[in-house]
């Protein structure tokens, strides 16, 4: 399915549930549909895999990436990047900005939640994963959701069900979350803008999963 | 649903641990470790344990110590640096004979260093974490399950011989997200009747205390405490071999840089390489039998470190000297790549070092 976007995606959730890589893919779709497009890096929390690590591909492709100077050095404070202003000033171009995980990583979203707001023209994605150990079901789940809507001071539109085992993911796996994802949705009356699976399910899973979004697992090298 | 769940490998660490029946956790943050104490943070107070972010490194040690003491589980983690600052408490620690578990998730140094994974506290780790005679069991993960299922062995070995048993990763060993199954049958708790739990007025006085006031009542506490590393030695060696069989050349490795060197071993089998990996899982105890037998029949045995060479040094002693051993290592953060361990292999298929 082709997942319509607004003009600024933010994607925010439980440390760990995956909004790195489902960033850069997005940005790799968006820029199929649209000339100018932005991926900026939020994340204030995570010392290693990082956004930079698809830096290389990502300016191959022309798209371009925002993120602190400092991102994969030894320079270990929470550093926004200079350039984020741009994102929310440029109204030009699409963006898709990686906030880092919980309320921690979503601190750092508050400081531009003013402009977003004021434009209006954005989507705020909860990305969840029912295989991590502290959001295994819907309650432990919206706790998080509430905390990152506290920080961020933006309210979500929408949730990503990313609900995944790694490399190991089967289809299996994926329908046993749908459940779960569905409670979430219920409790908080948000829609399920997607439901991501990696590349090579996507076959297998297209006929009975509606709203399907293809990842490619950002590159291994141990 | 699979009953797996997909996990950082510092968190890891901390549901092990608390599976594993830890309810008192004393830290203080640092890179690449600080998701363990952030976690523990979440948990402990919803299964009535304790959680506590120490004013230091040292105070936490400390903190170890008071609870060791009683004969509770409990652990503490750090990296590099904070290890460093941990030193003192190791020792006292030994000197009382108090089971606890201590995670090093390793950093570049020396000194401040960086942030970037790294394996040199191996030293540290094996042979010097503070002074005097003592040691701990070393034992060093290669995925996020083992990151699991070492945390829970460090504490039965802990429990079993009374002393500090140490989880030596490194921060890609952390960060590093993979499933992990956390089914463990934890057995009964060893008894501790020299815990300090009160008397009741029902016993004498159990004292925990690392000072000596007669120096033959300290010689024959170091005696007593090495008779018991010996029955470890025998004992608790843990070592995997990869394709060694056949193997004309021995690559050894351990955690992340033997993940690394079995990429490169598969990709020198594809090309007729006849190559394996003895990848030690205690570093203390140090498995020294695959490595005798390996030196009777390799004709090199290379040594891949995120270190400037320090595991290198057992690997000698154990293999006798008998082939030449060589390194292939990188440092300060960096990890070597598959490529580069192939390339090392290479080598030494073609004659190798002089």
């Amino acid at each position: 399915m082709k997942y319509s976007y607004k003009r600024i995606t933010l994607l925010a959730g439980h440390y760990g549930s995956g909004k790195t890589n489902i960033a850069v893919n997005m940005a790799f779709d968006l820029k199929k549909q649209y000339n100018s497009v932005t991926i900026a890096d939020l994340d204030i929390v995570n010392p290693y895999f990082r956004t930079k690590d698809s830096q290389t591909e990502l300016e191959a492709e022309g798209i371009k990436l925002i993120c602190s100077e400092y991102a994969n050095t030894n320079v270990d404070i929470p550093a926004l990047p200079q350039d984020m202003y741009s994102v929310i000033d440029d109204q030009s171009r699409y963006a898709v900005i990686d906030i880092g995980g919980d309320d921690r990583g979503a601190y750092a979203l508050g400081r531009y939640s003013d402009g977003i707001l004021k434009e209006d023209n954005y989507d705020m994605l909860f990305v969840i994963n029912c295989y991590r150990p502290l959001t295994r079901d819907a309650m432990t789940t919206l706790e998080v959701m509430h905390e990152i809507e506290m920080a961020g001071k933006i309210k979500f539109t929408g949730i990503v069900n990313n609900s995944n085992l790694g490399e190991e993911t089967t289809a299996d796996d994926v329908l046993s979350s749908l459940d779960y994802a569905s409670k979430v949705s219920k409790e908080t009356g948000l829609p399920i803008k997607a439901t991501c699976v990696k590349q090579e399910l996507i076959d297998e899973l297209s006929e009975k999963i509606p709203d399907l979004f293809a990842l490619k697992l950002q590159k291994k090298i141990i | 649903m699979s009953d797996k769940v997909l996990m950082k490998g510092n968190e890891a660490i901390a549901e092990a641990a608390i599976i594993a029946g830890c309810r008192h956790y004393f830290g203080y943050p640092i890179t690449p470790q600080t998701e363990i104490a952030a976690y523990m943070a979440k948990r402990m107070p919803k299964i009535g344990g304790t959680f506590l972010q120490a004013e230091s490194e040292i105070a936490a040690i400390n903190m170890v110590y008071g609870v060791a003491s009683t004969g509770k589980r409990v652990m503490t983690s750090s990296s590099s640096p904070g290890i460093s600052l941990k030193g003192e408490g190791l020792s006292y620690l030994a000197g009382a004979d108090l089971p606890s578990l201590v995670i090093n998730v390793q950093r570049g140094g020396p000194g401040l260093g960086g942030i970037q994974p790294s394996q040199s506290d191996y030293f540290q780790a094996t042979k010097g974490a503070a002074h005097g005679d003592f040691r701990m069991i070393v034992l060093a993960p290669s995925s996020v399950q083992e990151m699991a299922d070492m945390t829970v062995k460090g504490f039965e070995l802990a429990d079993k011989y009374r002393m500090t048993a140490m989880v030596l990763a490194d921060g890609t060993m952390g960060q590093m997200m993979e499933p992990v199954s956390l089914d463990y049958e934890i057995g009964a708790t060893v008894e501790k009747p020299w815990a300090t739990t009160g008397t009741k007025m029902e016993r004498p006085h159990n004292i925990v205390n690392s000072l000596f006031l007669e120096p033959d009542a300290l010689e024959k506490s170091n005696f007593a405490r090495y008779e018991r590393y010996k029955e470890i030695e025998e004992n608790e060696c843990m070592y995997e071999e990869y394709m060694m069989d056949d193997a004309e050349i021995c690559v050894t490795a351990f955690g992340i840089a033997a993940r690394v060197s079995k990429n490169a071993i598969n990709a020198a089998r594809e090309m007729g390489i006849k190559v394996g990996l003895i990848r030690p899982i205690t570093l203390w105890p140090f498995p020294a039998a695959p490595y005798k037998k390996a030196a009777d029949k390799v004709k090199e045995i290379i040594s891949v470190e995120l270190s400037m060479g320090q595991m290198i040094e057992d690997v000698r002693l154990a293999s006798e000297c008998k082939v030449p051993v060589t390194l292939c290592n990188r440092v300060g953060g960096m990890i070597p790549s598959p490529e580069q361990v192939l390339d090392a292999i290479k080598k030494a298929a073609n004659g190798g070092a002089k």
